[in-house]
């Protein structure tokens, strides 16, 4: 058991999501940065599918009521067990009575807290991840409170308990900055944007907007503009709407071609504004890790490349589980 | 198909729909730009004809108005077998007018201009086309309807169905089985609403929804229904199979209740005991098109 203190700014239960609801308009949630929620899991020798803690910009105070084995990645956040400094990507020990605190962020939004067994709420629809929206998932469908206590699972992937002090090695660590490259494949409502429109989205800089958060980024950057066309049955008055329809996660859209859209894990599924592309997988998690007021560029990936760029971030995902095996 | 980079990527199929990825997880197939009846149903048919091929790696098969799209993982199903399949399926699937589906009809009680949305609507009449009146008002006058009662008598006269179920779970956008000249249309709010009681009525384009939960909106509000569009966790009579009541081809009927009517059944709802008036139906789209407001009387009379 751990026993919440402070909950910190927005810490939520998360896990791989919940797949399957799409089409009844519920999106899979999860874990936003996706690759440390799995380094995260690996370095406590947990399933990947274990349930995390992803805490953003102010992370908890937690006291421990047992012996435990943790890891924190992604954002680099200032960590202390007891008030001593601990390391980023590593393997620590927690011992029962002890509390774990953090301090300033100085890169990255997101960081995932990973306990040996995963936290053991109560899955719902097969997934502990938490849906603030529907209210559903982590402990009763919301961000983690002061005073709530958090069980301690089984979902181990190795018996033997990793080595204390194993790290995450450099190389398969995510580059955290203040500026950030997104590739997208085009397609969707690509053409309703007109063609210069589209060069300027691919050339320009965009702002990450305050107003960003799990169900999406706003970004502020050029206004784009729209191919004209006659007025379309079912569609709605403003050249950026198109009769409803589906919103892949990292689809882009630019309601009134002012404010471009990058929607995340825990968007609507579908709405009445065109979509220009989707960003891929891999770097949904970099994305993830972007705060305001940070730089993105975006640029134009075919779908081959995103397949193999795909393969690469699960063959580092691998190649970090297979390294720290070795260390072990 | 997006063997290079740059260029925008589609593909077209034998019967004109377009076809392209969203990203590495998602394809997104659009068979028109407008909305139209029996496209909508066509997907509908065609999302079901997927089931039985049973592609290894598909997540999600997500049917909306005019277009479709496919979650699935590319680590099971090459990308480019997921085109393949699905040109097969635009190639051989019969048009439109053939479609037959197997659904079922819904009652939903709902109290028209009911005091609680227009409680909520009044204060955010900035947000309105016409502040000096209420949404019901509004969408009454632009429809050309002589009052109230008579858009009421419209809308909730003949049955409606559901062409996408999207946002967040139980918003199921459903359009009225009435020949287009005769579709009630509404625009949206100029700016949405940050609120919007439970179980509202809104109608907006040429859909109507009932907002499963409290939140934003934008659909003009028109009503609210007496009973639940989702039970999360599906302790009510009717949500055994799904936490929602519809999916894609469900068809509802609205009907217009009194107050006293309204309070009994919430209070049927709320111990348990309310059981949704439904029955199964085929709809069969060829014989809705050659006489629409014969076909939707059989309809009603499904309803025990």
């Amino acid at each position: 058991m751990i026993d919440v203190i402070k909950p910190g700014l927005l810490s939520l239960i998360q896990d791989l999501g919940r797949n399957g609801y799409y089409a009844i308009g519920m999106p899979p949630s999860g874990a936003l940065d996706q690759y440390s929620h799995a380094l995260a899991n690996l370095l406590v020798g947990n399933q990947l599918g274990a349930a995390t803690i992803e805490v953003t910009f102010i992370g908890p105070e937690l006291l421990f009521h047992s012996d435990a084995l943790i890891a924190v990645t992604g954002a680099t956040i200032d960590t202390r067990i007891d008030g001593e400094a601990v390391a980023h990507s590593t393997t620590l020990a927690v011992k029962a009575g002890q509390t774990l605190t953090f301090g300033g962020l100085s890169a990255g939004a997101r960081m995932y807290l990973a306990v040996r067994g995963g936290i053991a709420s109560t899955p719902f629809l097969g997934s502990r991840s938490t849906y603030t929206t529907s209210k559903i998932g982590g402990l009763n469908g919301t961000p983690l409170a002061a005073g709530d206590w958090l069980p301690v699972g089984e979902d181990i992937a190795t018996i033997v308990p990793p080595v204390v002090g194993a790290s995450i090695p450099d190389e398969f660590l995510p580059i955290l900055g203040p500026s950030a490259e997104v590739r997208v494949v085009e397609g969707l409502c690509n053409y309703r944007f007109a063609p210069d429109s589209l060069e300027l989205f691919f050339s320009s800089d965009f702002t990450v907007s305050p107003e960003s958060n799990r169900t999406g980024y706003r970004l502020i950057g050029a206004p784009l503009e729209f191919v004209e066309r006659d007025p379309v049955y079912g569609a709605g008055d403003n050249p950026s709407n198109v009769v409803d329809l589906g919103y892949p996660i990292g689809s882009i859209q630019v309601p009134n071609g002012k404010e471009a859209i990058c929607l995340l894990r825990d968007a609507v599924t579908g709405g009445g504004y065109a979509t220009l592309g989707t960003i891929i997988s891999s770097d949904l998690d970099a994305l993830a890790q972007a705060k305001s007021p940070d730089v993105l560029r975006f640029a134009r990936i075919g779908m081959e490349e995103a397949i193999a760029e795909r393969r690469r971030s699960k063959a580092a995902l691998a190649g970090a589980g297979d390294r720290l095996r070795r260390s072990a | 198909m997006g063997a290079t980079t740059g260029a925008p990527v589609y593909v077209e199929f034998a019967d004109g729909a377009r076809a392209s990825y969203g990203g590495d997880e998602f394809l997104f197939v659009e068979l028109s730009e407008s909305m139209s009846l029996p496209t909508a149903l066509r997907i509908q048919a065609m999302a079901k004809a997927l089931e039985p091929l049973d592609l290894p790696g598909i997540i999600d098969v997500c049917p909306s108005h005019v277009s479709y799209m496919i979650r699935y993982d590319p680590d099971v199903l090459e990308p480019g077998a997921l085109v393949t399949a699905l040109r097969g399926l635009h190639e051989s699937f019969p048009a439109a007018a053939e479609v037959q589906l197997d659904t079922e009809i819904i009652e939903i009680p709902v109290l028209y201009d009911d005091p609680w949305t227009t409680e909520v609507l009044l204060r955010f009449r900035s947000r309105h086309q016409s502040p000096a009146e209420t949404d019901i008002e509004y969408s009454a006058r632009i429809n050309g309807f002589d009052s109230v009662g008579e858009f009421i008598r419209q809308h909730s006269s003949k049955p409606f169905i559901v062409t996408f179920p999207c946002f967040v779970p139980g918003n199921a956008e459903c359009v009225q089985l009435v020949p287009r000249d005769r579709q009630i249309e509404t625009p949206k709010y100029l700016s949405p609403r940050t609120d919007t009681p439970a179980r509202a009525l809104g109608h907006g384009g040429a859909f109507s929804t009932v907002y499963p939960a409290a939140g934003a909106g934008g659909y003009q509000l028109i009503g609210r229904s007496a009973v639940p569009v989702v039970d999360m966790q599906q302790r009510l009579p009717g949500f055994e199979r799904s936490i929602v009541i519809a999916a894609p081809s469900t068809i509802f009927k609205f009907t217009a209740i009194d107050l006293d009517e309204y309070y009994a059944t919430r209070s049927a709802v709320e111990s348990g005991a309310h059981h949704y008036r439904k029955a199964p139906v085929r709809f069969v789209l060829q014989s809705y098109l050659d006489d629409p407001d014969g076909y939707t009387d059989g309809l009603l009379k499904e309803l025990p």
